[in-house]
Formats: C-alpha cells, sequence, structure tokens
C-alpha cells in the first residue's frame, strides 16, 4: 500500500476529508516550490501533488499556465520535477506527480515509473491519457509498485465512469466541472453527483479538483469527497505577490483556512 | 502491413475504433471529451454511409464551394520544372479559396446533426477560420474562431473576412501565440462548453476521430483529380504533390492514389530558414515522435517532451506537429516528405504567379517549389500532379514585405 493510501486510509478512520495541494516544479525557480511546499504541509496539506510544467496544458486555465511557462523558462525538466519530489517526500508527506503524457513518454515509460518510486513518490495523476492508451502505463505502475491515478469527468457515461474508476489506484481524481483548471465563484453541483456515480463502482477513495478556491468551497467538497484539490487558487496567491516572502505568508494564510474549512466539514 | 493507413482492428472501451495507424494516432485527451469524441465518431461512420447526408454534402460541393475543381495544366511553369508536365488541381478556386472548405461542410452538416449550435475553431493563416466562419454563417451557427496574436498581424485580411462573417475572432496570447497555441485554447474552450459546441478542428490531425473524418472529407481531391489526370493524360501521374503543415490538402489529394504502387507521394514541409538551422515547421524531416494535441506522430520537440516552436514565413504551415496518417505513410515508405526553406517557397510563389497568371498561397508555394526539383530529377517525361491547395490573396502583404526587402 503506497504513502498516500495509508494516509488516506488514516483519514477516513479520523472522519476527515485529505487536503491535496498542487503546485508546478520550478515555480518561480526549483528552491523557492522548495519553500512554498514546506509552507504548504506545515500548514495543514495532507497530500502534496506536484506538477510537471508542460508547454502545451489544456487542461489548465491561465493561472497554472503562467505559473508552468515560469518554471519552463527557468528550466524546470524531468530531474527538476523528481528532485523536488524527493524533496517533498522527505518531509514526511506522500506526494504523486501530475503530469501531461508526453513528457512521460519521452522519458521512458518504464524508467519514469522506477524514477517517481526511487524518489518515494506515492503515484501520478495523467490527465490526458485515455484509458484506450493506457495499458503500457498501468503495467509499468503496477510494476514499480505505484498507483495511476485518472481523472472522471463529469460527461462520463456509466459503463466508461466504471472502467476509469476500476483503473485508478490510490484514489479517483473526480473533475468536478467540465473545464479547465482555475478559480470559480462556486463548486458546481456536478461534483457530488460524480462522486456519488463513482462511489457506485469503486471503493478507491474520490478526491474533488477543479475550481476549488475558497475555504468555503474546501468544506462544503470536504463534506462528501475524500479529498479536497486546490492548485489555482494556492498558485494566484504566489503569482500576485511581487515580492516572494509576502507571498509566502499569504500562502500559509490561505493554506491555513483552507485547512480548517476542511477539518470543519463534517 | 496494409498500405491503407487506418489498422481499426483495436477498438475503445464503447466499440469504436481507436484510429491507430500503426503506432500512430490514437486518442490522448482529457477525459471530459471522450464521450463528444465517441459520438463524433459514431456521427461520422454513421453519415458515411448514409445517402441523405452525402446527398446533402454533394449538393453543398456542386452548387456553394463550386466542385468539383478544375485542373489546369501549367505548362510556362512547367520550363522551370525540367519540362515535365505540371498539373495543377484547382483547391485553390473553391469558395473561400482553399481546399478547407470540403473539411468544415462536412463537419458543419454534422454539427447540425449532433443538435449542436456552436461551433469553433483554431486558424492559423486564417483560410480554416474563414471557411468555419463561412459554414457557420451558412448554417446558423455561432462561430468562435482561436487564433494566435501573431497570426491575427500576419493574417489581418482573414481576420476582417471572419468578422464580416459574423465570427467572433479571439486573439490567442499563451506560448508562442501561433497555430498551435491556438489549438490549446480551442481545446479548452471545447472541454468547457462541449454539451452545445463542436470543434471544427481544420486538420487531420487530433484525437481519434480527426485525422480519420477529416481525411475522409478532403478525399474528393484525390478522387476527382485522379480522374482528371487519367482523363488529361491517360494515365496515373507519376507523382502527386502537395505541402504539409497538418496534413489535410496532402492526405486529400494522395489517399486514393495509396494503392497505386507506381505513383510517388511527396509531402512538402516548411523548412522555414533551413533544417539545420533549428528555424524551420518540417516535422517529418527535422522532428521525432511524441504526444502533442491528443495524438501520437512526429513533431518538433525538446529532450523533455516539450513541443518546440516551429518557424515558417507560412502561417498555415507553421505547426510543430504533423497528422498522424502521415508520420505511418513515411514509417512504412509509402510517402516521401522534404523540407523547402522559405526562401524556395518564395522564388515558387513568384514564379507561378508569373508564369501562369495564378498566384498561390505560400502553404501553397512550397507544393510548387517541390515541384521544381522533383521536375529536374525526373525530367520531361514526368507527369506531376500539384495539390493546388489555396490562392494567395491573403498573402499579398507578406510577399510585398518578403520582395521589397529582397529589392526585388
Amino acid at each position: 500500500m503506497s504513502h498516500l493510501s495509508q494516509r488516506l486510509a488514516q483519514l477516513k478512520s479520523e472522519n476527515r476529508a485529505a487536503f491535496i495541494a498542487y503546485l508546478p516544479a520550478g515555480f518561480p525557480t526549483v528552491e523557492k516550490s522548495k519553500a512554498a511546499i514546506e509552507v504548504l504541509v506545515k500548514n495543514g496539506v495532507d497530500i502534496v501533488e506536484i506538477g510537471f510544467p508542460y508547454s502545451d496544458p489544456i487542461m489548465d486555465g491561465p493561472i497554472i499556465q503562467e505559473a508552468a511557462d515560469i518554471a519552463l523558462a527557468n528550466g524546470t525538466g524531468a530531474s527538476e520535477v523528481l528532485e523536488i519530489l524527493g524533496f517533498t517526500t522527505n518531509l514526511k508527506v506522500p506526494a504523486v506527480v501530475m503530469t501531461y503524457w508526453n513528457p512521460i513518454e519521452q522519458y521512458g515509460i518504464s524508467k519514469f515509473a522506477d524514477a517517481i518510486k526511487s524518489a518515494n513518490g506515492s503515484g501520478v495523476i495523467t490527465p490526458d491519457l485515455s484509458l484506450e492508451e493506457a495499458k503500457p502505463w498501468i503495467s509499468e505502475s503496477n510494476r514499480a509498485g505505484i498507483d495511476n491515478i485518472f481523472v472522471a469527468a463529469p460527461s462520463s457515461l456509466p459503463e466508461r465512469l466504471n472502467h476509469v474508476a476500476s483503473a485508478c489506484s490510490g484514489f479517483v481524481y473526480a473533475a468536478s466541472l467540465m473545464g479547465v483548471t482555475g478559480t470559480r465563484t462556486s463548486v458546481s453541483s456536478s461534483a457530488k453527483d460524480l462522486v456519488s456515480r463513482i462511489r457506485e463502482s469503486v471503493q478507491t477513495p474520490v478526491c474533488v479538483g477543479l475550481g476549488v478556491s475558497t475555504p468555503e468551497q474546501a468544506k462544503e467538497v470536504a463534506s462528501y469527497a475524500d479529498g479536497v484539490i486546490v492548485g489555482s487558487a494556492l498558485i494566484k496567491v504566489l503569482l500576485e505577490q511581487s515580492d516572494f516572502d509576502t507571498g509566502l505568508k499569504e500562502l500559509a494564510n490561505l493554506t491555513k483556512s483552507l485547512a480548517e474549512g476542511i477539518r470543519q466539514a463534517r | 502491413m496494409s498500405t491503407t493507413a487506418e489498422t481499426s482492428s483495436s477498438t475503445n472501451l464503447s466499440g469504436f475504433p481507436l484510429g491507430h495507424f500503426g503506432e500512430y494516432g490514437g486518442r490522448f485527451v482529457p477525459e471530459a471529451l471522450v464521450a463528444a469524441l465517441d459520438e463524433l465518431a459514431q456521427m461520422h461512420a454513421q453519415t458515411q454511409a448514409d445517402p441523405t447526408f452525402i446527398a446533402e454534402l454533394d449538393e453543398l460541393h456542386r452548387t456553394y464551394s463550386g466542385r468539383p475543381s478544375i485542373i489546369t495544366e501549367a505548362k510556362r511553369f512547367a520550363c522551370y520544372a525540367g519540362g515535365a508536365r505540371i498539373i495543377l488541381k484547382r483547391e485553390d478556386l473553391n469558395h473561400t479559396g482553399s481546399h478547407k472548405i470540403n473539411n468544415v461542410l462536412g463537419q458543419a452538416l454534422l454539427t447540425k446533426r449532433m443538435g449542436k449550435s456552436r461551433v469553433i475553431a483554431e486558424t492559423g493563416a486564417g483560410q480554416h477560420g474563414v471557411a468555419t466562419a463561412t459554414a457557420a454563417a451558412l448554417m446558423g451557427l455561432e462561430c468562435v474562431v482561436y487564433m494566435g496574436e501573431e497570426d491575427t498581424k500576419r493574417q489581418a485580411l482573414n481576420v476582417a473576412r471572419m468578422k464580416l462573417l459574423g465570427a467572433q475572432v479571439v486573439p490567442v496570447t499563451s506560448g508562442s501565440r501561433t497555430l498551435k497555441d491556438a489549438i490549446n485554447e480551442a481545446m479548452r474552450d471545447w472541454v468547457t462548453n462541449v454539451a452545445d459546441t463542436h470543434y471544427i478542428l481544420g486538420t487531420v490531425a487530433g484525437p481519434h476521430p480527426f485525422p480519420t473524418m477529416v481525411r475522409d472529407f478532403h478525399r474528393i481531391i484525390g478522387d476527382e483529380a485522379r480522374a482528371q489526370a487519367l482523363e488529361l493524360t491517360g494515365k496515373l501521374p507519376d507523382a502527386v504533390l502537395a505541402c504539409v503543415g497538418g496534413g489535410s490538402n496532402a492526405i486529400g489529394i494522395f489517399y486514393p492514389f495509396i494503392e497505386d504502387a507506381s505513383v510517388r507521394l511527396i509531402g512538402l514541409e516548411a523548412g522555414g530558414d533551413g533544417i539545420e538551422t533549428g528555424r524551420h515547421a518540417s516535422a517529418i524531416t527535422g522532428g521525432r515522435p511524441g504526444v502533442l494535441h491528443g495524438a501520437r506522430s512526429y513533431m518538433l520537440q525538446d529532450k523533455d517532451g516539450q513541443t518546440r516552436e516551429s518557424h515558417s514565413i507560412s502561417a498555415g504551415l507553421d505547426y510543430p506537429g504533423v497528422g498522424p496518417e502521415h508520420a505511418y505513410l513515411h514509417d512504412i515508405g509509402r510517402a516521401e516528405y522534404r523540407p523547402i526553406t522559405d526562401k524556395e517557397a518564395m522564388e515558387a510563389f513568384s514564379l507561378l504567379s508569373r508564369t501562369e497568371g495564378i498566384i498561390p498561397a505560400i502553404e501553397t508555394a512550397h507544393a510548387l517549389a517541390g515541384a521544381m526539383k522533383v521536375g529536374n530529377e525526373l525530367g520531361p517525361t514526368a507527369t506531376l500532379l500539384i495539390n493546388l491547395s489555396g490562392r494567395g490573396d491573403k498573402d499579398v502583404e507578406t510577399a510585398a514585405n518578403y520582395f521589397e526587402n529582397l529589392k526585388i
């Protein structure tokens, strides 16, 4: 069982949803992204999701695009992503990598799975790897002993949703809405429906992402999901502050209030 | 290995063909799009065999876009192509000025059948955007076109045309601000609005079923040209040539010749400043296999799999990827792909204008430059069929600047 699964099981026994935070590796620099991750972990984040910055992120809105561009301009590549993953797991927090497919294919599927394992990573989220194309990755991630996490969508038909959810280990990533990452004023009602539909097929924990940005929204999602994934809202805080240390303070405040929201949910 | 490229023995979870061309193609997309792609694949398969749909599209071809397009023998231009017999397939004479309308009319009809009211499109040179805006106006669909900010400047005339046709043009300011980024933005729109929106992708790239579907809507070019060339010359051409960016006009004219083993299929990629400079848009000649925009194919990328920016004087070829069927045809040796530099293309652009009174699109000029090379290699006994995929009105300013700078 991965660190990720152990942590999710432990939180379930405590009757609380997990707080999962996303940050792109190398944003705004490798060292500063490590500092930001430390802030997240100190202020109540349970699981860290490290983004592999990519040139053509079709599932991401303007905030993550901008952060990824900054990370890429700083030369962030596979070795930096893996370095930051290792740094994060050394903080004794379960961590996964979220990446579009081409960087894995170019690194080498088998080699990438091994590298995640060596850095004590729990698994990989692959937002654009359709299940039909996923066989080689599933077999390599199983061999390496890491979780493979796919994204389920509100538009998935029942049989399809069952296949997607069944292919996931660690957790099922439920996209709260039809759209890309970013902050939203409210959480779509489709999120709750999707979580119950997924639970009809599998026992695997279901975590909700896309558009969760405020403590109120986090609290709402945490009342029914096994985990709440927040990305753009955290990155926005860092993007908006020209001084990084001020940004980190703001990040600590937002993280704390999101964590409180999640802890008050049930 | 079969030369009819699509290997459709594998099916996806819903039972539809996966659209693999050997190891290329497939579907690498967010799960949110899968249901829409399945619906589209199913609709495409159904309508391919539906006499009502076929008749409807055929009538639009005849009475709206002006098909069949003619062929023209370019006798004066031939003197610069080793004296080879040069036959031009005149897709430039279609309504809206390029081959793009063939695919757009087909997909717009599918949009209506699926009960969707809004279409989106990406465009590079603006030809696909203009064609989409045109079909949307004709069929009463809302239309949004994503265009890289860089391209809106290079192709200002086409931006104005799209607006006149009632479309909204959204300049894309992310990434390299060209066609690749316009596709990203269109994908993001589609993921968000897929319930009422169809994405009219303009080339034979993207996730299944686009490469197959767009090819099927363009094969009319090759079907007509094959019969026309046979009638004119009494034999099949020795080679068929077309420019290749995403590769839609090329696959359209190549496809009906794939089983004709004697016919060489030659795709001309945008060589920009030259392959050796790294500043080019030749995915097959200067790239390697990877996944971009939902399919596996050749593409320009760095060691980490980050897409590299492409460079070409031609906005329509300025794309770091290429359709997966071309990747397959290249690997099995059925088609050959060569780069043409900006300079070579512009020489051919000028030459066709002066010798035949036909101003080609700069995209198309790459195919003409290829014809000059291949004609000189094969000599006067050869017959070359060239897809004259678009007209050059939109490029007059780019050409004027180019030749002004060179003091020609």
